[in-house]
């Protein structure tokens, strides 16, 4: 049995039962990686701070997870190792502190491979906009993974490691992992602390669970839910153990189906796929209605607003002056930031940073920044509605499967991939993508899940459900 | 002076809160230390930090606008102030723009003129900026350090209404805020360590117009004799130029303390946008009654009230109440000395006298000295049980001041107790009588006056510490 293909579940229990060594597991997921990410090229930065032939077993005994490896998204901040954003701007800044998830995954016993590739700064559908390299599909070597967490999905897809941690601001987590045939789940916003990822907008951003199986996406949500004291954003609450959920039953499940999202004209092999899962969702009991959800093109521009808007903020801190890039040759100040920000940031960087700073600016704060904040108010009540007589709500995670390297010029084609994603951050609830299907390229096509705040357990046990009740057989991309 | 035109003035005082730790994090807020050894990743900004907010610092805030007869918000909230500068590491400082915690206050200063209102706009809580450290400007010197020990301290923005007429009214103002912040123990007010601050907007009106003129900020006044003067300089500067039909710019100027003129820095076209937005990392502050009931009840009585009450409760001279409300620390001794000795003017005295002599030689803080209202009482109860002299008090005084012993027991250390004893007096003045036959000779000729020297020769003779009064009826006896 080669053992990468192994779960985050199986390889916990086979060490529980003493039927496998720490040390076999690792060496295992770092001969997959040596001969598949040269391919892939999931990773930014290997941890190098760990040498297997030191790994002792026995220092993870009492652990929860046992000495298991977990790859991370490159913007979530680790000690002593690079966190780069995959930007040129942090390309050799080495954070003096660990994000909070760094902190419970360490706590908890998991050993980090290294930090994976992204869309700069979290902005992208891609990541190719990557300042160092894209990231390739295990599906198919021409089609981008999706972004912006593209190397947390293909790293797990690919078999690299059994998961991973990625960042979804309008769907970066669920995006690629629908592209890349794994499961990703967006916790609701405040239920997983935001200390040490690199914001991109902030009120937006959530760390979330990437996997090969909804049971390991449990397994991760025990470990990185829960209150912090250095994210005031957090929200102070007990999380029941996310394995208890993992049951298939969806028997009077009520699920809502947005016509609006169906209105939208998207992939037909998508649709399908999705309304087959559907079909079978309704056979095993579940009670799956139309609803009516306004606002999904609306949440696109109020995201595109808001977002940017965060983010030309976050981001002005890249300066030079104190860590990062710093522009040679800079004969004054003004110069030395410009300069500095000119070579540092990459193009969809640096044009959401002008918009986000138009939207703020004097004069037309009300017009866009007011008005998107109005309009998020009125998504989030939307939801609130429906959630008072569903559990769940369905829908495609993304209008199409994975586009090709290179495809999509447009940056507003781009952002339209977000449709079915973005309200979700916007009302600040948790969804899961999972797979429900291949189109006839052979590319994975996902399902979105979602839920009323503080309901990930309900998530996960419908995602759990659908999982045995479809039954597909993923194969390991073939990786040629 | 001038009968044309109306000084329009309206002042911002910054103030540093005297919180031990920062506003955001946990650093020390201590003026001296090492540069940037009070930093950590938050106040530094780093990638991915979170602010959280230090409720001491609030509750100065509402404490300040409880004092000033302000309005405090039961709901408020942070914004983002965007501007780019190496003194502030996120590009944006947290600040409060449309919410502040404190509105709708006002006080009354008194000049030579009366007693007038000045009204407070607002009061809010912000993070203060580090030190840049060049000769000259920025853009002039080879380069720039910055400390970042500053950074995050807690400041109160403290906004007046245009209520002012005459920089004498200005200085007034400002003395009364910082006798009060003192009495609140919310700030030192140390304009010297820049702990406040004092930006001043001016303008000029044709007396009965209800339109403002075109104000001019001014800036960079280090005290506030500076800013009494700066103020003083632009108005006849204002005055001069709409004499002479010339039209006033609005601009910055600043104060050039040598030159004792202001210059123009920037004009209104170089004005910052700064953006704001609501804070997306900190939650909105509610203030419950409960909350507020609770500082309200540790307000403590203010200088003004004070000062009248312990004229009418004590009898003080005028002169007297001044000085001794000046501090909260010195009014307290006052008190606590007045609750065990009854005349209040013998306290008085001895506070403003021998008290703030030491005080200003010491050049100690009145809270770090070891005399109590307690000690001071018992030792005036000794003077006027004979027990010791005025004199001998003076030196018994210094002791406790240095040390805070007992007055008793320093009396009883150094020997300085009083001597009464009729038969050991008796044989020192006859010793003194026969000495001096000349003497004797004089006053018997008339000369009451030189019976004074003869007591001061026996108060020699014994350091101090002869009953004088008894000293004098037995000189008085023998020679007659
Ligand atoms: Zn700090």
């Amino acid at each position: 049995m080669k053992l990468y293909k192994c779960s985050l579940t199986e390889l916990k229990n086979m060490i529980e039962e003493k039927r496998v060594k720490l040390q076999d597991i690792h060496e295992s997921i770092s001969y997959r990686t040596t001969h598949t990410d040269p391919i892939i090229k999931a990773y930014v930065n290997k941890n190098e701070t760990y040498n297997i032939d030191e790994l002792d077993q026995n220092n993870y005994k009492d652990t929860y997870l046992k000495g298991l490896p977990i790859a991370i998204k490159d913007n979530i901040s680790i000690e002593e190792i690079k966190t780069t954003c995959s930007s040129k701007m942090l390309e050799e800044y080495v954070p003096p502190y660990n994000a909070t998830v760094v902190e419970k995954i360490k706590e908890a016993g998991g050993i980090i491979t290294g930090k994976t590739n992204m869309d700069e700064y979290a902005m992208g559908s891609s990541t190719e906009n990557s300042a160092f390299f894209p990231t390739v599909n295990p599906w198919g070597k021409n089609r981008v993974p999706g972004g912006s967490s593209g190397g947390s999905a293909a790293a797990v897809a690919a078999g690299m490691v059994p998961v991973s941690l990625g960042s979804d601001t309008g769907g970066s987590i669920r995006q690629p992992a629908s592209f890349c045939g794994v499961v990703g789940l967006k916790p609701t916003y405040g239920a997983v602390s935001r200390y040490g990822l690199v914001a991109f907008a902030s009120s937006l951003d959530q760390i979330g669970p990437l996997a090969r199986n909804v049971e390991d996406i449990a397994l991760m949500m025990n470990v990185i839910t829960g209150r912090d004291e250095k994210d005031s954003t957090c929200v102070n609450r007990d999380y029941p153990d996310f394995t208890e959920y993992l049951k298939n039953d969806v028997k009077d499940m009520k699920i809502g189906i947005p016509d609006q999202y169906f209105d939208i004209d998207f992939d037909q092999e998508v649709r399908e796929s999705v309304l087959n899962a559907v079909e079978k969702l309704k056979k095993a009991g579940a009670k799956i209605e139309r609803v009516s959800l306004t606002g999904a093109e609306y949440a696109l521009a109020a995201y595109y607003i808001i977002a940017t808007a965060e983010a030309s903020s976050n981001l002005a801190r890249y300066d030079g002056v104190r860590y990062g890039l710093r522009a040679e040759g800079a004969d004054n100040l003004k110069k030395m930031f410009t300069e500095t920000r000119q070579q540092g940031f990459g193009e969809e960087v640096k044009r959401r940073i002008m918009l986000g700073t138009y939207v703020l600016s004097s004069g037309y704060y009300d017009d866009f920044y007011l008005k998107a904040q109005k309009v998020r108010t009125l998504i989030k009540n939307d939801f609130d509605q429906l959630f008072t007589d569903y559990d769940l709500i369905l829908s495609p995670t993304t209008p199409t499967t994975a586009f090709k390297i290179g495809e999509k010029r447009d940056p507003l084609k781009m952002y339209a991939a977000d449709i079915f994603t973005v309200p979700v951050n916007i009302a600040g609830i948790p969804a899961i993508s999972v797979p429900c299907g291949f189109d006839q390229k052979g590319l994975p096509i996902g399902l979105q899940l979602m839920g009323a705040h503080f309901k990930e357990e309900k998530l996960i046990q419908a995602a759990f459900s659908l999982e045995k009740i479809l039954n597909l057989d993923i194969k390991y991309p073939a990786l040629k | 002076m001038d009968n044309k035109y109306e000084t329009i003035i309206g002042l911002e005082v910054h103030t540093q809160l005297d919180t031990k730790s920062k506003i955001f994090c946990s650093c020390s807020t201590e003026f001296g230390s090492e540069p940037n050894t009070n930093t950590c990743p938050v106040c530094l900004g780093l990638p991915g930090t979170l602010p959280v907010l230090n409720k001491k610092a609030v509750d100065y805030l509402i404490i300040t606008g409880l004092a000033l007869n302000c309005e405090i918000a039961f709901y408020s909230k942070f914004d983002r102030k965007n501007y780019f500068y190496p003194d502030l590491p996120k590009a944006y400082q947290i600040s409060q723009f449309d919410l502040p915690l404190a509105k709708n206050g006002y006080i009354k200063v008194e000049t030579e003129e009366g007693i007038h209102r000045i009204g407070i706009t607002r009061i809010h809580l912000e993070e203060d900026a580090g030190k840049l450290i060049h000769e000259g400007s920025i853009d002039q010197s080879s380069g720039s350090l910055v400390d970042y020990n500053r950074t995050g301290v807690p400041l109160a923005e403290i906004v007046s209404e245009p209520d002012i007429r005459t920089p004498e009214q200005a200085r007034e103002y400002l003395n009364y805020l910082k006798k009060t912040l003192e009495y609140l123990k919310v700030s030192d007010c140390n304009m010297e360590e820049g702990s406040l601050r004092c930006d001043a907007n001016i303008s000029l009106r044709l007396h009965g117009n209800k339109k403002f003129g075109t104000k001019v900020e001014l800036k960079n006044m280090n005290s506030f004799k500076a800013i009494e003067k700066a103020l003083a300089y632009e108005q006849k500067r204002q005055r001069k130029m709409l004499e002479n039909d010339k039209k006033i710019v609005q601009e910055t100027r600043t104060w050039d303390e040598n030159k004792s003129k202001t210059i123009s820095m920037r004009g209104k076209e170089e004005a910052n946008d700064y953006r704001y937005f609501p804070e997306p990392d900190l939650v909105p502050l509610e203030i419950d009654e409960k909350w507020k009931k609770d500082i309200e009840e540790r307000l403590p009585e203010l200088p003004a009230v004070k000062r009248k009450r312990f004229i009418d409760e004590y009898n003080l001279p005028e002169y007297d109440a001044d000085v001794i409300t000046d501090s909260r620390d010195l009014a307290d001794l006052f008190e606590n000395s007045v609750s065990e000795y009854k005349d209040a003017k013998v306290v008085s005295n001895w506070i403003m006298g021998e008290f703030l002599r030491l005080i200003n030689e010491e050049k100690t803080a009145i809270e770090d000295t070891k005399i109590t209202g307690q000690l001071l009482a018992k030792m005036l109860k000794m003077i006027d049980q004979d027990i010791i002299s005025s004199k001998i008090a003076k030196t018994v005084f210094e002791e406790m001041f240095y040390t805070g012993k007992d007055p008793e027991e320093i009396v009883k250390e150094k020997g300085l107790k009083q001597i009464s004893d009729q038969g050991e007096l008796e044989s020192l003045v006859e010793k003194i009588i026969d000495e001096n036959p000349s003497v004797i000779d004089d006053i018997k000729n008339g000369k009451d006056k030189a019976v004074g020297y003869l007591v001061g020769q026996v108060m020699k003779e014994t350091k101090g510490k002869a009953n004088p009064q008894m000293v004098n009826k037995m000189f008085k006896e023998k020679i007659k």
